[in-house]
């Protein structure tokens, strides 16, 4: 497998604190990446940091291995932040999934409409593309903003709490889609459902000041311990529990 | 002679209507849907300051109203942007405190304030060529300005977090618009007076987002709406002597209601059709 970025022992935080403390970490093409840890921990904000809406206070985030570009990575904010109540189609919020590779001119045309008339289409949206936002469902809006970050194809995915507002009816649904969606790029999701999620992710990384990388989707209370990693670790249903051999 | 009075009267309302309904249906959208009506009436107030300080210095109030309403806007702006204030609380001091001080310079400033009650209310008849002509330079520069960045002012507006992602001049924008905004709202001060000013930029918003959720389609028929309202607010003033601004405010509630029984109408044959559909 070959590393699509890295970080190099990035600190970053705000104002008052510091909130990532020296951290480094190889991120590989194609992995699914489950991102965990307590409130506070640093979560959302090493995705900042990767976006580029948070400039490290030393290290930095090395693109060159993996040749990526920030135009690459697509984002789906935390569901809560979009105004539902702004008068804008599905199709238009689709679209804006595209303004990276334009200048603040940017016009939609015909081949920005088709290619989010695909996505729209891919994510079970169609018969939706031209309602307002006020009108969907917390599923369909949930998939409206994925499809919003993946409608410039990128080749980097980054999700914040994707499923907070979600029925679990549909978070199965949503997790499926994102299965397909790992086939033709990498993906990093913030979750605080480790037991979910590890179903679907193909490794963890808790997050808690600094970052541990896990390379595996099982994960044990024991793992969360020596990580330092202060999470509950919460199993649904009947998933067989495993244990996993030490670590070297 | 007359006719020639009336002539010119009658086109100088058309554009004044014009312009008014422009910036209506184009700051009007803005506002109505980033929920700055509050702010905007802060705005509005903030500016009688200015006119007040124009009566007392002898400068043009309109100049003066100009001044204390890009500056109330852009503080505003900047001060819920860097979260130092309890936004409703701070509108209300500066919506006060821009009454005070525009009574306050007025009873300072020798003699009778003449047209003080047009800027209350509103007065097409003491519009100058100088108003008209502002007017038109800020409606103008509204369309270039939404015409050129559209995508990203409706972006912006929208999710002004994810908008981060792909453009660094979202605080520039914002503050642009603001300004814009701020500017627009002033400018109609002298046709629609500072207490009913608000009415018109935000009726006309409000009437169309009763039947479509699309950004632009909102922007064009509310410019519609509003000339529609504005004119039939100057002929029924103009003809029954009442203050234009308080006739055009009473024509756009009309529609208002007119259009929600519309609306309310047309829900209800929906759910009868729906129910016919599923027996």
């Amino acid at each position: 497998m070959s590393i699509l970025f890295t970080i190099d022992s990035v600190t970053a935080g705000y104002e008052e604190k510091i909130v990532l403390r020296d951290v480094t970490m190889a991120v590989e093409e194609n992995d699914f990446i489950g991102i965990i840890g307590p409130n506070g921990g640093g979560k959302t904000t090493l995705l900042k940091v990767i976006l580029g809406l948070l400039k490290p206070l030393s290290g930095k985030i090395d693109f060159t291995s993996g040749d990526l570009k920030l135009n690459q990575i697509g984002y789906m904010p935390q569901v809560a932040q979009g105004d539902t109540l702004f008068p804008v189609t599905v199709e238009d919020v689709v679209l804006s999934g595209m303004m990276h590779d334009k200048g603040a001119m940017g016009r939609m045309g015909r081949i920005e409409k088709r290619r989010a008339a695909e996505v729209i289409e891919e994510l079970g949206l169609s018969p939706l593309a031209h309602q307002a936002l006020n009108e969907l469902s917390g599923g369909q809006l949930q998939r409206v903003y994925l499809a919003r970050a993946v409608s410039g194809s990128p080749r980097l995915l980054l999700l914040d709490e994707p499923a907070t507002f979600v029925d679990a009816s549909f978070e199965a649904d949503f997790y499926e889609r994102l299965k397909v969606l790992n086939n033709r790029m990498t993906i990093m999701m913030v979750s605080h459902d480790v037991g979910t999620i590890s179903a679907w992710v193909k490794s963890f990384v808790c997050v808690n000041g600094t970052v541990f990388y896990h390379p595996h989707s099982k994960i044990t209370d024991e793992d969360l311990r020596m990580y330092g990693c202060p999470i509950q670790l919460v199993t649904h249903g009947d998933v067989p529990h495993v244990v996993l051999h030490k670590h070297d | 002679m007359e006719n020639l009075f009336e002539y010119t009267f009658v086109v100088r309302s058309l554009l004044g209507a014009l312009f008014a309904s422009i910036t209506a249906g184009l700051a009007g959208t803005y506002i109505v849907s980033k929920r700055l009506v509050f702010l905007s009436g802060g705005v509005t107030h903030a500016s009688f300051g200015g006119i007040g300080l124009g009566y007392y210095l002898g400068i043009n109030p309109v100049v003066g109203a100009a001044v204390f309403g890009l500056g109330s806007a852009l503080g505003m702006e900047y001060m819920s942007a860097r979260g130092k204030m309890r936004e409703d609380s701070a509108i209300g001091i500066l919506w006060a405190l821009g009454m005070a001080v525009g009574i306050i310079f007025i009873y300072l400033t020798p003699g009778y304030a003449p047209n003080l009650m047009s800027y209350l209310f509103g007065s097409i008849l003491t519009v100058t060529d100088g108003d008209l002509i502002a007017l038109g330079i800020i409606a103008a520069v509204l369309i270039i300005y939404n015409a050129m960045f559209y995508r990203t002012l409706l972006y912006i507006s929208f999710d002004e977090n994810y908008a981060r992602t792909f453009t660094r001049h979202v605080d520039l924008f914002r503050y642009i618009s603001v300004g814009l905004t701020g500017l627009a709202i002033v400018l109609n001060i002298r046709m629609a007076g500072v207490i009913m000013i608000l009415a018109l930029l935000t009726i006309p918003a409000n009437i169309v987002m009763l039947f479509t959720r699309r950004y632009l389609r909102i922007i064009v028929l509310s410019t519609v709406v509003s000339f529609a309202g504005i004119s039939a607010g100057f002929a029924i003033s103009w003809f029954t002597n009442l203050p234009t601004g308080a006739t055009i405010v009473a024509v756009l509630v009309l529609f208002w209601l007119v259009a929600r029984a519309i609306r309310s109408l047309q829900k209800s044959s929906n759910m009868k059709k729906l129910r016919k559909d599923n027996r």
